[in-house]
């Protein structure tokens, strides 16, 4: 009885939790023990920032145009709805990395080339100089890109939230009185948000991944500060062993707590 | 025409493609592909009434329910709610469905929200009630479906007898004058079945107009003034509960009574 409880218990040890806490930890010691490491450590940590607000802003605003976008994919309006099926197959259809490349250099350009245009009046009266695509720096531009790609995705999150929500409900508030719009704002959103909640948090981890793209902007996240490190003092090894520490830090945490999340979801509809 | 529910030669027809496109090859399509959910219908309800309406599934009953708040767009036919034409064009739906509460086979409660404020969200927000009023009076309402214990719980953490309760003070809420009862009780067990049906009985024993869709026999003889049988889209024979149901006129009639006693 007792050795069966051991090997239960052993065996419900989540053992890829433990390897990799572990070679965290070694790698971290090593890092504070050793002085070359160390300056690497150092070097890598100031994109940590930069990593992670590039992410956090992308992903707040990809959040509201992806609800919007979402919206009005499972809109009755015929127009609606066609236009943003075709924006999400358009960008759901590109690699991230061509999207990054086409903001950058077409639609920063464009972006200045409208925007003078709306401000002439201004310019003329000499109140402002005309904007040039400079003005836009790779991180605003970058942004705007995982920003842009995101909300295509969480758009369809959101549509597959919304479509999971019982008709029968839908029904029983319009034959309460209620409008649609009522219905979508009280009845809907409240549960399909709820239920895409894991999906969401997953789509942060994704664009914290992604966001090392923005490295071939020359954006200095964590990615381009080891590849510059790297290739300044061949310490490959080392540096993206850095690299991959500080990103693992970030998605394993957040992942945890993504099965956490999950796990009480659960807990509560069974309930 | 001094009831208070009209419906006048009501025509509903399902899996038609696109009604009114002139080509003679579709039409003969659509009329081998569709379904005649309703097929002139007509109908009278008085007030304070209560008429059961059974028939085989299939038969247009829900649907003919369904019409009356709107739920579902007549191809023909009018439907009246007093002095409201219910298939007018620009018919003000919020209106018609405050007049016209309904209750569903699968309840349908609001699964993220307490039963309190199941019963209190609609008078608050449609009709406007400030807060602390609508949940006083959904507190009354619930204490009258025998649910004053279970203010607090979600849906889920109730019985279907529960729910159904519920589902039915969540109607009540919004002081319809009729009710409209789809299968209340089909999606029950058997044990539940009387505690949903006494709370049915109490209100039509207060007056209530109430349309219900249903075989319940027991309600029938408890509470029905007027049993409707339909079938294939058609009202095919009306009457008392014991004439529908002892002395049937029609052979359909007769055939269905006995298969569902």
């Amino acid at each position: 009885m007792k050795k069966n409880r051991a090997a239960a218990a052993f065996r419900g040890i989540p053992w890829w939790l433990v390897l990799l806490v572990g070679l965290g930890t070694i790698s971290l010691g090593t890092a504070l023990a050793d002085a070359s490491y160390r300056v690497i450590f150092g070097a890598v940590a100031k994109g940590f920032v930069v990593t992670l607000t590039v992410a956090v802003v992308s992903y707040a605003v990809s959040l509201m145009l992806g609800l919007l976008l979402g919206l009005a994919r499972s809109s009755r309006l015929r127009p609606l709805r066609e236009a943003s099926t075709f924006y999400i197959e358009l960008v759901r259809g590109l690699p991230m990395l061509v999207i990054l490349y086409y903001i950058a250099f077409v639609g920063a350009p464009a972006m200045a080339g409208i925007l003078n245009g709306l401000l002439a009046p201004l310019i003329r009266a000499g109140v402002m100089l005309p904007l040039e695509s400079r003005s836009f720096s790779f991180a605003t531009r970058a942004v705007l890109a995982l920003t842009l790609g995101y909300a295509a995705f969480i758009a369809e999150i959101f549509r597959a939230g919304i479509e999971s929500v019982d008709k029968g409900q839908i029904e029983a508030a319009y034959a309460l009185g209620m409008s649609p719009t009522q219905t979508m704002i009280r009845v809907v959103l409240p549960q399909a948000i709820r239920n895409v909640l894991p999906a969401l948090a997953n789509e942060f981890i994704a664009i914290i991944k992604d966001s090392a793209l923005v490295s071939v902007l020359g954006v200095q996240d964590i990615t381009q500060i080891g590849k510059v490190y790297a290739a300044s003092t061949f310490k490959f090894f080392e540096t993206y062993n850095v690299v991959a520490f500080f990103y693992l830090c970030l998605t394993v945490s957040l992942s945890m707590l993504v099965r956490a999340l999950e796990s009480r979801l659960r807990r509560e509809t069974i309930r | 025409m001094s009831a208070f529910i009209r419906v006048e030669d009501a025509v509903k027809t399902f899996g038609d493609p696109s009604p009114g496109t002139g080509a003679r090859q579709s039409e003969r399509h659509s009329e081998r592909n569709a379904v005649r959910a309703l097929d002139g219908v007509s109908l009278g309800v008085d007030k304070a009434e209560v008429v059961l309406i059974i028939g085989p599934s299939g038969s247009g009953k829900s649907t003919l329910l369904r019409a009356i708040n709107r739920l579902e767009k007549l191809d023909s036919g009018q439907i009246w709610i007093g002095d409201d034409l219910v298939t007018a064009r620009r018919a003000d739906l919020r209106h018609i469905r405050e007049d016209a509460g309904m209750v569903f086979q699968s309840f349908n409660l609001f699964a993220h929200m307490s039963i309190l404020e199941n019963v209190s969200l609609a008078p608050r927000i449609v009709r406007k009630v400030p807060a602390v009023e609508a949940r006083e009076a959904a507190r009354v309402i619930l204490e009258r479906v025998g649910l004053a214990d279970k203010l607090d719980r979600f849906p889920r953490q109730l019985s279907g007898g529960q729910q159904q309760r519920a589902a039915i003070a969540r109607a009540l809420a919004m002081n319809p004058k009729a009710l409209l009862f789809d299968e209340p009780t089909s999606a029950l067990d058997p044990e539940m079945i009387k505690e949903v049906l006494d709370v049915m009985t109490g209100l039509a024993d207060d007056g209530m107009t109430m349309l219900v869709v249903s075989h319940e026999m027991g309600f029938a003889r408890a509470a029905a003034h007027r049993v409707i049988f339909m079938d294939q889209g058609k009202i095919v024979e009306q009457g008392s509960p014991d004439d529908i149901f002892a002395h049937p006129h029609e052979q359909r009639t007769r055939d269905f009574i006995r298969h569902i006693l």
